[in-house]
């Protein structure tokens, strides 16, 4: 942990576009702020690159407080870096020291191709929803609020799996690049409440369904996206989807 | 131009909206079918106009810059929403909310539109909670409240600190629902460069596909701007690095007059900046002045520890000048009170721009309540720490975490040190009642509007307004304009204003790439939000504004001949988005500096240094100044006023009190 300014140099993954042959490209960057993000030190060395003439790294990001889910770095080997429960936008320098090297590739996973640099396309997460991560409620049909009291227990458990922030880390640490954490977190939520019953299984059928046809690999159990994932989501999640999932297959199909 | 008409419909306050609705003209569903809207923005204004427009059977279109409609910077809200649902049975109402907010805006906020937020705020929870939104609850299975600033009830829904994350997510589901009906074609990576303007009415958008870099043409039957507001053009703010005002401010140059851009909400419980480097600021929610007392010492430069500095050498400025409201006063207040202490030389930490924000009376009285519980009998100070703590990192312990990430300090051991910073911005594009602008068929919603928060915003209500405009508000009003458009057919993209708009923004970006200039865009950004900060921020005085203008003048004449944008057009170049967002935000500083010269008053966020009571408190002018300014543009920064009176037939105007 350092609390001096430190000097570093990054490995950075390159690449034009989705069709190019990327690779590795050193550079250094020195005076770098315990307290700055790790995002931030980019931002120094993009304005470095800018200034020589160079072409910026382009690497995905918007809100910086962890929430957005937009920041997908793998640094050293890991999601979001080394510390545990934390996107890259509050990874802080200080968890590094000085005359580190420091690697920094894209998400790596068949079904989100990388656009540029450090960007990949991450949209077959919002077609996993579409499938159906919702409940159909149309606006305006709601009854009161609290007309269904629902355990405190259950609705902590719900919040618990809704605080997923799609930012993909699940997909690219696992060696499948499967998608279940991802999918079972928000079959999970829906399927702890009331309001989620009606279309349980169905639910959980087409949205697994769509899973696979993004080319998600499967679960093999290793438990690596609950190591990485930066807001904890449980791998009771997948086991709660499988039982759906099962359920639905053999209990009571119906037609999606 | 014709006057400025809100078009509030006739009639007692409190039956406006509902006798508007009933008899608001109506398209029937094969109609809609044929009817296209696009929607700009997919935060919780943009989304869930675009899901609730599409179940009613609109063709609907949606664009956002992220590269999914759920990253919107709505999801970074976290306190709460408000609803006057009386759950708690302490008193509220409807009127009680319309009345806490048109108080918390200081009078500045039309009637009729805040007693219609008020009066839907119930639906709102309700549809969230239908579509499995966790809001938090307590052991008998019912929702929870907590209270927020400006208020004495506590009528604010929550989850965790999350709360915008659970409500956009909400919102994000019925939109993929739509989408994955092919109901809405949903357009991400996409940035609305300008909006195409045909016999007088909003007809469609150009936009970029941020990929490609090609500049696509799309026709619509109307055109709702859900994009959010402009606190970026500070630099240093909460709203996400992307947030930007591009989408208002080409539909401003488009003929949507700009309502009240001098309003911006400073923040008061942010984290302090740390250095040069620092790209943004993050908040630390409201709801913590529940629990959270604030103080600074009572002694000059005083390099104590917060620990070794005695109760009674500490000066908690909040609740000896606010007794009623003590820590709980509205955000405008709370923040000019902070700058107030550290101005005369009692900030606290390394550069002396922080007041502490302490947890621990109130971790120790939820300890005794804890220990209580568990049988202990007269706890010692640790026990009650220690039970306390449980409580505390239950109700707020994501945003303590966030805290310790950045600054790295446990703020379960040491006070959390804050201060000002900005947050939301109350102006936007002028809309009447039915939130369309001064363009037929073109409509702003949510924080893109300047309608319903008057000068001053309360804690929890952006939500309510967001997700108020769109599922509850727009897809009634739109009616009354669509229904005199069946006989519209679409208009082809080959029309020439379409080629005329896409011309235009294509040789803005060929200027961008061909300036080659010296400094990058951020250089430019920099200088522009350290202008507006210290000329146009917390206080402001005319001297300041007219500097501030000139030097802004400057600012741009620099940029537009020494801006270096990298890489080239036909590509993903997130500089030559960044390029186009500064160059608009250069032109809005400008007017928000003409808006607060002008406004020779102070008002809620807007503190005019030479206008304040004896104890510095902001002073109105009603007589003068009891109107919205919307602003019209007229080319090259030309800027001309027109006013909206505002009326007050149900409130008595009075001096705002929290004492």
């Amino acid at each position: 942990m350092s609390t001096e300014n430190m000097n570093l140099t990054l490995k950075v993954w390159r690449q034009t576009d989705n069709k190019a042959q990327g690779n590795l490209v050193d550079y250094k960057v020195s005076d770098v702020s315990p307290d700055m993000s790790f995002l931030e030190m980019f931002d120094v060395l993009n304005e470095d690159l800018i200034t020589k003439g160079d072409d910026p790294i382009v690497f995905d990001h918007d809100c910086r407080e962890g929430i957005c889910g937009a920041c997908s770095m793998y640094i050293n080997g890991r999601p979001h870096g080394p510390k545990e429960l934390v996107t890259t936008c509050q990874l802080h320098m200080r968890s590094f020291k000085d005359g580190d090297t420091i690697v920094v590739e894209p998400w790596r996973a068949k079904a989100f191709p990388v656009i540029k640099d450090l960007a990949v396309d991450r949209t077959a997460f919002d077609r996993i929803i579409a499938a159906g991560g919702f409940i159909s409620v149309n606006t305006g049909n709601a009854q009161d609020a609290n007309a269904i009291p629902i355990p405190k227990s259950q609705s902590d458990a719900a919040f618990e799996a809704a605080a997923c922030i799609a930012c993909g880390a699940c997909v690219a640490t696992c060696k499948n690049a499967s998608a279940m954490l991802f999918t079972s977190a928000k079959i999970s939520q829906l399927a702890l409440l009331p309001q989620g019953q009606p279309e349980r299984y169905r639910r959980a059928q087409s949205m697994v369904a769509q899973m696979d046809a993004e080319g998600f690999g499967n679960c093999t159990n290793t438990g690596a996206c609950e190591a990485e994932c930066p807001k904890g989501i449980s791998l009771e999640n997948i086991a709660r989807m499988n039982r759906d999932f099962y359920h639905a297959k053999f209990v009571s199909e119906e037609e999606v | 131009m014709a006057e400025l008409n809100a078009n509030i419909p006739e009639g007692d306050l409190t039956e406006k909206w509902t006798k508007l609705r009933s008899s608001m003209p109506l398209v029937n569903p094969s109609n809609k079918r044929s009817i296209e809207i696009i929607v700009v923005g997919s935060g919780l204004a943009g989304a869930s106009a675009a899901a609730t427009l599409a179940e009613m059977g609109y063709k609907v279109k949606c664009f956002c810059f992220q590269d999914s409609p759920r990253r919107a910077h709505s999801i970074a809200a976290q306190g709460g929403i408000n609803a006057a649902k009386n759950y708690q049975n302490d008193g509220d109402s409807t009127y009680r909310l319309f009345y806490d907010t048109i108080k918390g805006g200081d009078y500045r906020a039309r009637e009729a539109n805040v007693h219609r937020l008020a009066e839907v705020s119930s639906n709102i929870i309700d549809q969230c909670v239908a579509q499995g939104v966790p809001l938090a609850r307590e052991y008998g299975g019912l929702l929870d409240n907590r209270s927020f600033g400006g208020t004495q009830v506590q009528r604010t829904f929550y989850a965790a600190g999350q709360t915008g994350q659970q409500l956009l997510l909400g919102a994000y589901s019925s939109l993929e629902r739509q989408i994955g009906m092919g109901k809405v074609e949903m357009y991400t990576r996409h940035e609305m460069l300008d909006v195409v303007i045909i016999d007088g009415k909003a007809r469609g958008i150009i936009a970029r596909n941020l990929i490609t870099g090609e500049l696509e043409r799309h026709f619509g039957h109307a055109v709702l701007i859900a994009s959010g507001g402009y606190g970026n053009v500070f630099y240093l703010s909460t709203n996400a690095m992307g947030s930007n005002v591009t989408a208002a401010w080409k539909a401003h140059k488009k003929g949507a007059f700009f309502g009240n851009p001098c309003y911006t909400q400073i923040h008061p419980t942010c984290i302090p900046v740390s250095g040069e480097h620092q790209s943004k600021l993050t908040l630390m929610s409201e709801s913590l002045r529940n629990d959270g007392r604030i103080w600074v010492p009572k002694k000059k430069d005083d390099t104590r520890k917060p620990s070794e500095i005695p109760e009674d050498e500490r000066d908690y400025y909040l609740e000896r000048r606010y007794p009623a409201f003590g820590n709980l006063v509205p955000r405008d207040v709370a923040s000019r009170a902070a700058k107030e202490r550290c101005d005369a030389g009692y900030g606290v930490g390394k550069s002396k721009l922080a007041v502490y924000l302490d947890f621990t009376a109130n971790t120790e009285r939820y300890g005794r309540i804890e220990a209580n519980k568990h049988n202990i009998h007269n706890p010692d100070k640790a026990t009650c720490m220690r039970l306390g703590r449980e409580v505390i990192k239950e109700k707020y312990g994501n945003l303590f975490d966030m805290y310790k990430q950045i600054t790295g300090e446990d703020p379960y051991e040491l006070p959390m040190r804050i201060y000002p910073a900005v947050h939301y911005t109350m102006g936007g594009l002028w809309v009447d009642y039915n939130l369309m602008t001064t363009v037929p068929g073109l409509y702003a919603l949510g924080e893109a509007n300047f309608s319903d928060h008057g000068a001053n915003r309360l804690g929890a209500s952006a939500l309510m307004q967001g997700l108020a405009d769109g599922y509850f508000v727009i897809p009634y009003t739109i009616g009354s304009y669509l229904s005199k458009e069946l006989a519209t057919k679409p208009i082809s993209t080959d029309h020439p204003a379409f080629v005329e708009a896409e011309n235009a923004a294509k040789a803005t970006i060929d200027k961008f790439l061909s300036i080659n200039g010296t400094k990058s865009v951020d250089y430019f950004h920099k200088k522009l939000g350290k202008i507006m900060w210290e000329k146009c921020g917390m206080a402001r005085n005319a001297q300041g504004l007219t500097d501030a203008i000139e030097e802004i003048r400057t600012l741009r004449k620099e940029f537009w001949s020494d801006v270096r944008v990298p890489g080239t057009t036909g590509s993903f170049n997130p500089e030559l988005e960044k390029a186009g967002r500064v160059a608009d935000f250069i032109e809005l500083g400008e007017l928000m500096c003409i808006d607060a010269l002008n406004r020779n008053e102070s008002c809620g966020g807007h503190f005019r240094e030479e206008y304040q009571t004896p104890e510095g408190e902001a002073l109105r002018d009603d007589e003068n100044f009891s109107y919205v300014a919307a602003w019209e543009y007229f080319g090259d920064t030309q800027f001309k006023l027109h006013k909206e009176e505002l009326k007050f037939e149900n409130i008595k105007v009075a001096q705002r009190s929290y004492k």
